[in-house]
């Protein structure tokens, strides 16, 4: 996943940096850089990089689509980008055309149920829905008497309740009652709520990863700027040595976000292996969010704290992004249960799979 | 530029996995035959030189050397398997691991030619064992201190002073050790260091043990008075040590052994819940997995870098600072978690045997091969900060 040698990446970064740039972004109070980043995502093909191009997107590559998302993280891009990745993805897997514009997917939760019932229209409630206010059609997963369901639903037609998650995104409670959807077909034999769940995961953790990248990097930064004490605070020891554990927090998330794209992306099924990876990279780039996002700030001081600073762009986004699609205690539970009913003695190979 | 490290992510070869299965097939045969309990991480018999020979039959000891000198030319990742299979068994690999692991590279790089025909294969054969004499009474981690005299005299140097913390001093047959040839100098502290082969169990040798707070002795001084080393026997630059003596600590840093040494709780636990666990033990091993599983893929990483030619210092030290915070942790969580065990678990005795030793062995973790705080030094100067 080297940035230099990837041409949907280097795309991306470029549109990134010339219309998505935090600093920029935080200095609009009016939000009017919005449409240009997303019209320009949209003409370089890459929120339907997960379509193939009979569906209507532009078929790149799994391994592509992740790099784009861990680049996505390092902008901390606040429009629906890995949403309608996934909403395309998602629609994909049922042949599902997908439409044009932002769409997010639901459920977002483990938990959460939306029900198909006889006659062909949806039910049920998906909350933490990050987008939903703000994106013309959903990717819904629903569970009906013949097994699982992937449908194409109108925005219009769910109420929505309107929410924030903790860094300033929608993340909306979405109520869908007797919804008839615009398409709905069978998801393929054998595929469940939980692989969305492990594939928005693992979307979610490059995100996580690449914020904590730039946390890194604004954080060495400033602490080769900021004088305190008459010296630069990078050559306090206690300076470095937070900065060393941040490093090390940034390359574990990274590590773990892309091996499990990794993973995904060559495996031909969501077995025991592709299960470790995934639940192992939400849970390890939760833990990551909160212990670097910390040091990130502690090494900021007060200017850090502020709104005028672009730190919260990433650090409260990576905090947010570990609650959609299932919270680090959610996988923590489900791998445990995984590894305790495979036995003991198959824990090492498991962990040693590959 | 961006300051993140990079560990891309390497998927073992097919090689590496048939490979696995031999090592795990052989390891059982072992067990079974009695040669070493896998439960028993506190075993009194941790040095067994038939094991140690059999493994070099197997040709699995100077795996990546050259097969002049009795290696195999096999890569990095086929000797990582190896490693960590022989770690997750709790194999008794202290005879030969030092030797294998460092030792022998150093010879390889820096080592007269007659003297690398004598001695590399025999440390393939697992023949003989190697300690490593840095640390020094009050230096420690700060390897500049060293004290320890080497003066030239007719055909070679004599040697006076005290190693110290020498892992396998009391079974060694070779140390390879820093002594001081000069002075540092104003300019460079790091200078007048010298890399020397030392043959053990010889004239002026004193081997001192020291109990550890496990029950254990593997630690030693080792008291050196008026000892002849041959002039052949110095490796690499008089007084040039520095450089070589840190970048042979790289190879001590992101093995599967910095993160594997207290594994056998974690096994132990999944084996003491059983199959239906409650919410919380579940959710204790699905973290303490999780983190397993993100350090064992950077470590893979690291092991692609070195087979790739790179000279992976920094991440090397990061899997290090993460693999043994998380070692040092480990046993803490499962005691914890343990609480939830049933008393009818069959193997609660070997649980709370084990957690007594991986609870007393902890606090070396984050010490030996490099302290934390110099790692974290080290991370700090990739980072620019230093």
């Amino acid at each position: 996943m080297a940035e230099s040698d990837n041409i949907v990446v280097e795309t991306a970064e470029k549109i990134f940096a010339d219309l998505g740039d935090p600093q920029t972004i935080n200095n609009d109070k009016k939000n009017s850089w919005q449409a240009p980043l997303w019209q320009a995502l949209s003409e370089a093909g890459l929120p339907l990089s997960w379509v193939p191009d009979d569906l209507g997107g532009s078929g790149a590559s799994l391994a592509d689509g992740f790099a784009l998302l861990n680049a996505a993280g390092r902008f901390a891009v606040a429009v629906p980008l890995a949403e309608t990745m996934l909403a395309g993805w998602l629609l994909a897997q049922a042949k599902v055309t997908s439409p044009e514009g932002e769409m997010t997917v639901l459920p977002a939760s483990p938990k959460d149920r939306i029900t198909l019932d006889a006659d062909g229209s949806l039910s049920g409630r998906a909350r933490g829905v990050p987008f939903a206010k703000t994106t013309r059609h959903f990717a819904v997963l629903a569970h009906g008497k013949d097994g699982v369901s992937i449908a194409l639903v109108d925005a219009a037609k769910a109420r929505i309740e309107s929410g924030l998650n903790v860094g300033y995104d929608h993340s909306d409670t979405v109520t869908l009652d007797k919804v008839q959807p615009v398409t709905l077909r069978a998801a393929p034999k054998g595929f469940d709520q939980t692989m969305m769940m492990l594939m928005g995961g693992v979307a979610r953790s490059l995100q996580i990863a690449g914020a904590l990248e730039s946390m890194l990097d604004i954080s060495v930064r400033y602490s080769n700027e900021r004088v305190a004490f008459e010296k630069k605070i990078s050559k306090f020891q206690a300076v470095q040595h937070n900065l060393a554990r941040l490093a090390g927090e940034s390359a574990a998330a990274l590590a773990a976000a892309t091996s499990a794209a990794d993973a995904i992306a060559n495996a031909t099924s969501f077995d025991d292996e592709v299960y470790l990876e995934a639940a192992s990279a939400k849970i390890r780039c939760a833990e990551a969010a909160e212990k670097g996002g910390a040091i990130a700030h502690q090494v900021h001081g007060a200017i850090g704290f502020t709104m005028e600073h672009i730190l919260h762009r990433y650090s409260l986004r990576a905090l947010a992004w570990r609650d959609d699609f299932g919270s680090e205690s959610h996988w923590a539970v489900e791998l445990g249960k995984l590894v305790a009913s495979r036995g003991a003695d198959e824990l090492w190979p498991l962990v040693a799979s590959r | 530029m961006t300051a993140a490290l990079r560990f891309d992510p390497i998927r073992l070869p097919e090689k590496c996995e048939q490979l696995r299965k031999e090592v795990r097939a052989f390891l059982a045969e072992e067990i079974a035959a009695g040669t070493f309990d896998p439960h028993k991480p506190n075993r009194e018999d941790t040095d067994v030189p038939e094991f140690s020979r059999k493994v070099g039959a197997k040709g699995w000891l100077g795996m990546t050397w050259p097969k002049k000198y009795g290696g195999q030319e096999r890569s990095f990742l086929e000797r990582y398997v190896v490693t960590e299979e022989m770690r997750v068994a709790n194999a008794p690999t202290r005879r030969f691991f030092v030797a294998d692991r460092q030792s022998g590279p150093v010879l390889l790089k820096y080592a007269p030619e007659h003297i690398k025909m004598d001695i590399l294969p025999r440390i393939c054969r697992g023949e003989i064992c190697f300690a490593i004499g840095m640390s020094e009474p009050n230096s420690g981690s700060d390897l500049f201190a060293a004290k320890t005299r080497a003066t030239k005299t007719d055909g070679g140097y004599l040697i006076n002073g005290t190693k110290i913390w020498t892992s396998s001093a009391h079974i060694a047959d070779y140390m390879i050790a820093i002594f001081r040839t000069s002075p540092p100098t104003k300019e460079n502290r790091r200078h007048g260091l010298t890399q020397f082969l030392v043959k053990m169990k010889q004239p002026g040798i004193k081997v001192n043990p020291i109990g550890q707070i496990t029950g254990q002795y593997e630690f030693n001084e080792v008291v050196f008075t008026d000892h002849f080393i041959p002039d052949d026997h110095v490796l690499g630059e008089v007084d040039g040590a520095w450089k070589q003596a840190t970048s042979e600590l790289a190879y001590e840093r992101s093995g599967p052994e910095r993160f594997l040494e207290t594994y056998y709780v974690l096994t132990e636990l999944v084996r003491a819940v059983g199959p239906n666990p409650d919410t919380r033990s579940a959710e204790g091993i699905g973290r303490l997995v999780a983190q397993l599983h993100t350090m064992r893929r950077m470590s893979v990483s690291v092991a692609g870098m070195l087979q790739a030619g790179k000279e992976p210092v920094v991440e090397a030290s990061i899997v290090k600072d993460i693999g043994t915070v998380w070692e040092q942790q480990l046993p803490h969580r499962v005691r914890d978690l343990a609480a939830f065990v049933e008393e009818t678990a069959t193997n609660r005795e070997t649980l709370e045997r084990q957690l007594d030793f991986a609870i007393k062995t902890a606090p070396k973790l984050t010490i030996q091969g490099g302290t934390t705080e110099v790692l974290r030094g080290i991370i700090a100067r990739g980072l620019g900060l230093r």
